[in-house]
């Protein structure tokens, strides 16, 4: 074990390997976390179990991506709100600043009998904590037509980074009053209000760069997260552009052909220029490695993020099925936090407080309109709870609109801090 | 009110304080009310004004700059006040053009009234409302508001409000954003006077009231506690 943690630890940056010196040399003695995922649950988790547990827990991140791009505020970047650079963020403030070891790979797999996550490299890293916040992967078949293979003909775009970029690109190389068409996923799905707001995004680009250009939005589900705020926007910024094909009108029996370019609803397939394929959803591979899941997500417990499969086991974010709260980085974070202080309090004796969670999903409908939902939650024993609620209303003052924006903005800084700073 | 503007982007204080009677009889107090609503999420003033995130307003004009008993102030106001800086009619108007320009420091959360007659009304409102300061004749402190004074009164549990902060600092940075202010280091006082205005729904903003409400006396206290010391 020694050997490989020597090994694997010779592979991360030189600065990381320096500063966890003195870690190797107690480590048999040192509880080892190991969190796989470097995303808003697993980086926070990673960042407050270090600081917390100040030196007396051995914290290792497993994130094969060196640069991670949010997914959160990529819509902005499609609108020209925000420069894809800004969206990306490394680990060196993790490795430099709170000593946890980042390691550059992929988890393939987990042995729960022996605790040792396996690397793609071959490697193995031994944990007496794992914590997963492995985000997202999508559901084979979930729109026919549609696989990971042809993803560069119609991107997801879902998950942070490339495919991103990917779709930029193709919106604006848009034939002029060419289609641009968004197959929406069904719940549950990560971000609720996350094509809603790409739509909106989509919309202001458009109306800008190609006026007679048309948005159908292909949708399975018979309403979505903030739907009034969302049709009201579209109605006073973008009327005429956007057509909506719900279940009513054929949106849950939806076809594509990657190669065609087109979308068949209901049997009438739709030639258009652009497609963003967002598919069905579940929780990210490495959870069905080691065998936590039940359906597409990993169950937990509310009042600490465990696994009710393993208890040595902790999920986060996307991946686990908790209750209430939805599937956000926002969620994510909060969930760390309270996972964080469970873990340091298992593994050091330290002090343990009850769980608590919040979240806020921000949205731009256009220049300076900006809306917002959100709710506080607690524990259960059938899952995380709301305890109160708040969203923006229809015909607030543009004020109110500009303010909740610039809010988001200052969000955005404020939780990439509470994860990599 | 076009010779005004001139005027106060040029002159000093002194020159100010005299300069701006005239523009006074202009400010109306009715008009002023109005716009002093947003205002009381923060300040009160008149009959039995107590402090609360900002410090009363009564006898506002004319009064020692951030030497208001009973209020944690800014380092910067409270410096001013004991440089014998008093707030007349022109520093005011200057404040409340852009706090944070006037007196960087101040923890004014604010952007400031960007037009010079609706200041002028909000003077006129506050000298209707809350009077002038004179020598020996301020009006009477009064006391902490009881809601906060009990909440003061707790001994903050700090490793409780440093679990509890995990939440506000997933939207507050230490540095602060342009909207979204940094809390670390907040006094006491004014971290728990704000907080109690949101859970009372005093000041207004969705997201903070919806946090406040399920806060407690206990953890306010935490909070404070732990934000007063952080660095």
């Amino acid at each position: 074990m020694t050997i490989n943690r020597r090994v694997f630890l010779g592979t991360s940056v030189a600065l990381t390997a320096s500063l966890a010196a003195p870690m190797i040399a107690r480590a048999q003695a040192t509880p080892r976390v190991v969190v796989v995922g470097g995303g808003s649950g697993g980086a926070t988790a990673a960042r407050y179990i270090a600081r917390d547990g100040a030196g007396a827990i051995d914290v290792t991140l497993i994130e094969p991506q060196r640069v991670y791009h949010t997914c959160y505020f990529g819509n902005l970047y499609l609108g020209g709100f925000f420069n894809y650079d800004d969206l990306g963020h490394t680990y060196k403030g993790l490795a430099s600043n709170y000593g946890v070891n980042v390691v550059h790979d992929w988890a393939v797999g987990v042995d729960r009998d022996a605790k040792t996550v396996t690397l793609a490299s071959g490697a193995s890293v031994a944990y007496d904590k794992l914590v997963l916040s492995p985000g997202i992967d999508f559901i084979d078949g979930s729109v026919p037509g549609w696989s990971v293979s042809a993803q560069s003909r119609m991107p997801h775009a879902y998950k942070g980074g490339t495919q991103v970029e990917l779709l930029r690109a193709q919106i604006a190389a848009m034939p002029q009053g060419g289609v641009f068409a968004m197959v929406a996923p069904p719940n549950p799905y990560r971000c609720p209000p996350g094509p809603y707001e790409r739509i909106s995004m989509v919309a202001h680009y458009l109306r800008q760069n190609n006026p007679t250009a048309k948005i159908l939005l292909v949708d399975p589900k018979e309403t979505f997260s903030k739907q009034g705020l969302f049709q009201d926007g579209w109605e006073r910024h973008y009327s005429g552009m956007i057509t909506r094909i719900g279940p009513d009108m054929g949106g849950a029996v939806v076809e594509v052909d990657p190669a065609a370019m087109t979308v068949s609803i209901d049997g009438v397939a739709e030639k258009v220029d652009v497609c963003n394929v967002i598919p069905g959803q579940r929780a990210g591979q490495i959870a069905f490695a080691a065998g936590i899941t039940d359906g597409n997500w990993a169950p937990v417990s509310a009042y600490d993020m465990t696994s009710k499969v393993d208890a040595d086991i902790t999920v986060l974010g996307d991946a686990a099925a908790q209750g209430a709260m939805p599937k956000s980085g926002f969620s994510a974070n909060s969930q760390a936090k309270v996972a964080a202080n469970a873990i340091v309090s298992a593994l050091t004796g330290s002090r343990a407080f009850p769980a608590r969670y919040s979240n806020t999903c921000w949205s731009l409908l256009d220049t300076d309109d900006g809306i917002k939902v959100g709710a506080t939650y607690e524990a259960s024993a059938d899952g995380i709870v709301a305890v109160d609620n708040f969203v923006s209303q229809v015909g607030e003052a543009a004020d109110v609109r500009a303010a909740t924006y610039r809010e988001s903005l200052d969000w955005y800084k404020a939780i990439t801090s509470d994860m990599f700073v | 009110m076009i010779k005004m503007r001139s005027i106060l982007g040029a002159f000093s204080f002194a020159v100010l304080a005299a300069a701006t009677s005239p523009a006074l009889a202009e400010g109306d107090p009715a008009q002023g009310e109005t716009l002093f609503r947003p205002c009381r999420a923060c300040h009160m003033i008149g009959e039995g004004a107590v402090h609360r995130v900002g410090p009363h307003l009564n006898g506002i004009v004319d009064r020692a700059i951030g030497m208001a008993p009973g209020y944690a102030f800014s380092d910067v106001l409270a410096a001013a006040g004991a440089e014998g800086r008093v707030w007349t009619e022109g520093s005011l108007d200057r404040y409340m053009a852009g706090p944070a320009d006037y007196f960087p420091g101040t923890r004014m959360v604010f952007r400031g009234v960007r037009s010079e007659t609706d200041r002028q009304h909000l003077i006129a409102y506050m000298l209707a409302a809350g009077g002038r300061s004179e020598a020996g004749a301020q009006i009477a402190e009064t006391a902490i508001d009881p809601e906060i004074a009990a909440i003061l009164d707790i001994a903050g549990d700090v490793a409780y409000g440093e679990y509890l902060s995990s939440e506000c600092t997933a939207c507050h940075r230490d540095a602060g954003g342009s909207d979204i202010p940094s809390i670390r280091g907040l006094a006491p006082s004014v971290f728990i006077a704000g907080m109690v205005a949101y859970r009372n729904g005093t000041r207004e903003h969705q997201v903070m009231n919806t946090v406040a409400r399920r806060l407690g006396d206990e953890e306010l206290a935490a909070l404070a506690a732990y934000f007063a010391d952080a660095k």
